[in-house]
């Protein structure tokens, strides 16, 4: 085995830690709900391959802030967005941005599990067959096999492929759910609170899920939970009133984090 | 800092405070003790410290016990984290503390009868009022969890070891006089390291208090003046 320099160690670290690519990145983001403001000039950028968790008390922003991620918030009439989301390096919000496309390439996983009443293969099928993505009944077959794989259901789920999604349990639902976000291969998969509805078992088989996918997508994780955000992600954000508050790597922010409100709201005392 | 939404959780750290504080006073009483009873020649007060190691044992092992069901329901981030992984390891520091002074009473038997010199005594009780100075200190600071203090406290551990060499001098001195010295020198030595490393954990406490208050390490290496390992080229 070579044995670097402590100098060349050193260099490598400083490299990586340069070597950072941004995946989003969110300039001056402001959200108005008609009058009411949720959201205050946030900048946050979103590192790829990596698990950002965001984390913040009840009405916090967070979740907005993710629905901006794919312009989930466009569905919400007295909505207004300002500032500058990109994806790579397009502007997500300019005119010439097809959002169906855009919601291919940034997927998003709900709270409550939400299959369509429909049978699971037909769930997984959906959003491929209308984004074009399979020539064929074999292609279909390949990408629906490949995706539940991926999503940990195959096993379960193979010998009912043509039983309605609904009929499986709350965890089964949701890594379905995740399934049919992986079927498109979005770039970038938003989850909103994935496991609030789920047991600790099928929690865990979805931060397991997470955990894998990161090598291949980008994720943005919104959770209440403080140590489901310590134990799947990287980079932690913590929003306070409508404010990112502070931004770090995981491992710092759950044992020394910078911002005292971060510090008082992980360890759930009285901010 | 404010409390806890949870108030069990504030009992559940207080509660280890207080034991902290509690097995802190005892191995302070029982270094002074050991030492007195040494100077003295006091067997009673000897076997008071030896049989005190009891409980000082148990509350370490206490403070564990209440250290992991904390970890394990309250689940404690930041620094209520490296509070309760900071009161493991002070615990365990002044376990080592009730050992050493458990083991200098241990020798107060053996010496007794001997007559130890009065100018070693004195440099032996000098040399524990000054490591109890920096235990007591150091417990104070766990109550105020002062960093400034915390490091001027790692500062100071420089004194007990030129105390220390210096001792480590006087009795090799002694022993060369007369070879019938050697016995009773050699525990006095014992008894001298002792008292050293007493300082060392109050030293170990300091810094645990500082990682516990800031989140980092004190910087720079401790400051040393134990040079009595060198000392045998001297005597030659």
């Amino acid at each position: 085995m070579n044995m670097m320099s402590e100098a060349a160690v050193e260099k490598a670290l400083d490299q990586k830690m340069n070597d950072v690519s941004y995946k989003m990145v969110g300039k001056d983001v402001s959200v108005y709900y008609g009058e009411k403001r949720a959201l205050f000039d946030v900048n946050l950028n979103v590192r790829e391959n990596t698990v950002t968790a965001l984390i913040g008390p009840s009405g916090c922003g967070k979740s907005t802030f993710l629905r901006c991620l794919n312009r989930m918030n466009d569905t919400i009439e007295s909505c207004r967005v300002t500032g500058r989301i990109t994806l790579d390096t397009d502007d997500i919000y300019d005119p010439s941005i097809d959002v169906v496309e855009l919601r291919a390439r940034v997927g998003m996983v709900f709270q409550k599990p939400n299959p369509f009443p429909k049978s699971i293969y037909e769930n997984i099928a959906y959003g491929p067959r209308i984004h074009g993505l399979a020539r064929n009944k074999a292609d279909m077959d390949q990408i629906v096999e490949a995706s539940l794989q991926r999503a940990g259901l195959w096993n379960e789920a193979k010998d009912r492929l043509q039983e309605s999604g609904t009929g499986l349990s709350g965890g089964q639902q949701q890594r379905l759910c995740i399934a049919r976000a992986i079927a498109v291969s979005p770039e970038v998969i938003l989850m909103d609170e994935p496991c609030s509805a789920l047991d600790p078992i099928a929690t865990a088989k979805v931060e397991e899920l997470i955990h894998e996918l990161r090598s291949n997508y980008t994720i943005v994780i919104v959770t209440h939970s403080m140590q489901q955000a310590a134990r799947v992600s990287q980079r932690t954000a913590m929003f306070h009133l409508g404010q990112l508050v502070e931004e770090n790597d995981t491992d710092k922010m759950f044992t020394n984090p910078d911002d005292q409100r971060t510090q008082d709201y992980i360890m759930g005392r009285f901010g | 800092m404010p409390s806890h939404i949870l108030s069990a959780y504030d009992e559940d750290l207080k509660y280890l405070n207080r034991r902290i504080s509690e097995m802190g006073g005892l191995a302070e009483q029982m270094c002074g003790d050991a030492v007195r009873a040494l100077v003295n020649s006091d067997g009673a007060l000897a076997q008071k410290v030896i049989s005190d190691d009891v409980i000082l044992d148990h509350a370490e092992r206490e403070i564990q016990e209440k250290a992991i069901v904390t970890i394990a329901k309250r689940q404690p981030m930041a620094a209520d984290l490296r509070e309760i992984i900071g009161t493991l390891r002070i615990a365990a520091d002044l376990e080592r503390v009730g050992d050493l002074g458990k083991n200098t009473a241990k020798r107060v038997i053996a010496v007794q009868g001997t007559g130890v010199p009065r100018k070693l005594a004195r440099g032996l009780e000098h040399l524990s009022e000054l490591a109890l100075v920096q235990l007591k200190e150091v417990l104070d600071v766990f109550s105020s969890r002062s960093v400034q203090k915390a490091e001027a406290i790692r500062q100071r551990d420089e004194e007990i070891d030129a105390m220390y060499t210096s001792l480590f001098r006087e009795l090799l001195t002694y022993m060369m006089e007369d070879p019938r010295n050697i016995t009773s020198c050699t525990h006095l030595l014992f008894c001298a390291k002792n008292i050293e490393r007493i300082g060392d954990h109050a030293t170990n406490i300091a810094e645990t208090i500082y990682y516990i208050a800031t989140g980092a390490q004190p910087e720079g290496e401790r400051p040393k003046d134990d040079t009595s390992n060198t000392l045998g080229a001297v005597a030659e």
